[in-house]
């Protein structure tokens, strides 16, 4: 999967989570968090299902990486990447 | 019509997704109502065959009002109609079938503005939830506005200006070391995939269910002049909508199910909340409401009850606080929380009672 569907599939988990969001208005570079209402619970369904879409493993340290879009796009192509070449 | 808490009078019946002559079992959605607090899926309480529909789609009708006629199965045909007064309370709701899939879900905004403007947003054609964008492309119209207090705001005044006059709340807080449940919760989330890990909030509601299961002054409803204690716990989560407002549906019996099942029950009430997918039990009969607004970084929180409800539980953020344990000041996470609760009902010796018994659930956690 290329950095475009990831990004592609990223945005549409958000929207599906928080539809009045807009996903596509946000900054890709900033914390999602500070900038809608996004909560535990949110966060939680996204992890779910973006784990559930890509079939990779993302330990709970990891979330971090996880806080903005283009860091969301960036980590879930490394561990395609490394599943790959693993 | 049933009703979907005390603060509601009518409903609007938006569709059906059974027709007369269908078999439909206890748990299943059958229908769609518009109330101000959103699109509610309603649940049929009992096995039967759809008879007659009363109601037609469009019409507003008062609670309490027959929707339709279901016979029970063994029941003659010419047998007294069963109303669809109530809401059913089933422990694991049933999918609605095929129908339910041919209507789009809305999420809660974009409901009060496609009413705003006059657009079905339910017919609107597309993937996914529709969002106010959709809605505003569909209706024309520019930019989003300030929306004007709707009928969501309407309710929440109507309800929280009937607690604070009639009911006398009185308040109590307690801190509590989240230390030993966290670290539990971190070394059962290292070991897990995504879906199976718990998050803090679910320790939290769950404490306060199962306190509230021992302390019946503190779940049920207050009505026509008297306590009436419930035996299950159907805790309401309080969940702020992200266009505004605010709903509590009810995650059923809270108090006895498994940690990792009431996970996913919270995450999935939560979401459907937010998407504008409720069922009518949960809107009907949660029994303590429990409000975390600590996610927004607050340290306490002091609640107003949900009427008729006598009890409600508020926890704050976990954050790092100095704490003594063994005559030594070490940081240890932290929780506030706090108990509103109804002085008809109880006294401040029974809610401290409580209050400490919620912090006993969390200081001395159970194996998820």
């Amino acid at each position: 999967m290329n950095q475009e569907s990831l990004r592609k599939l990223v945005l549409e988990t958000l929207g599906r989570i928080a539809p009045d969001a807009d996903p596509a208005a946000l900054d890709p570079a900033v914390n999602v968090r500070d900038q809608i209402d996004f909560d535990s619970m949110d966060f939680y369904n996204f992890a779910v299902a973006l784990h559930e879409k890509l079939g990779v493993e993302i330990p709970e340290s990891d979330y971090p990486r996880l806080s903005s879009i283009d860091g969301c796009v960036r980590y879930l192509q490394e561990k395609i990447d490394g599943r790959v070449a693993g | 019509m049933p009703s979907l808490g005390a603060d509601m009078e009518a409903g609007t019946l938006t569709r059906w997704l059974v027709g007369e002559g269908d078999t439909v079992h206890r748990g299943d959605i059958i229908a769609v109502v518009e109330t101000v607090k959103g699109a509610i899926d309603v649940e049929v309480f009992e096995d039967g065959r759809v008879e007659k529909l009363l109601v037609e789609p469009g019409t507003e009708v008062p609670v309490g009002t027959p929707l339709a006629r279901i016979r029970s199965e063994g029941e003659p045909a010419a047998a007294p109609a069963v109303q669809e007064t109530q809401a059913a309370r089933p422990r694991a709701a049933a999918p609605g079938g095929a129908a339910v899939a041919t209507r789009r879900r809305v999420s809660p905004a974009a409901r009060r503005r496609a009413r705003e403007l006059g657009v079905d947003a339910e017919a609107l054609e597309g993937e996914g939830p529709v969002t106010v964008a959709d809605v505003e492309r569909a209706a024309g119209s520019g930019p989003a506005r300030a929306v004007p207090p709707g009928g969501m705001r309407a309710a929440i005044a109507a309800a929280m200006s009937r607690s604070k006059r009639e009911i006398p709340h009185y308040y109590l807080q307690t801190s509590v070391d989240m230390g030993a449940a966290l670290e539990r919760l971190a070394a059962w989330n290292a070991e897990r995939p995504v879906p199976e890990r718990l998050l803090p909030a679910v320790l939290l509601l769950r404490a306060a269910a199962r306190a509230a299961a021992r302390y019946p002054e503190m779940n049920g409803w207050y009505r026509d002049g008297a306590h009436a204690p419930s035996a299950a716990v159907h805790a309401g989560m309080a969940t702020a909508l992200r266009g505004g407002g605010l709903v509590a549906p009810a995650l059923h019996d809270a108090d006895g199910r498994p940690l990792p099942e009431l996970m996913r029950a919270l995450a999935d009430l939560v979401s459907r909340a937010r998407t504008g997918r409720l069922r009518s039990s949960e809107m009907a009969d949660p029994t303590i409401t429990v409000t975390s607004l600590g996610e927004q970084g607050v340290e306490s929180v002091l609640p107003v009850i949900f009427p008729p409800q006598v009890a409600i539980v508020g926890f704050g953020s976990i954050v790092e606080r100095p704490w003594v344990v063994a005559g030594k000041v070490v940081p240890r996470p932290v929780v506030r929380v706090s108990l509103a609760a109804d002085h008809r009902v109880s006294d401040g010796h029974r809610g401290a009672r409580f209050l400490a018994g919620i912090g006993r659930l969390l200081e001395n956690p159970e194996e998820p």
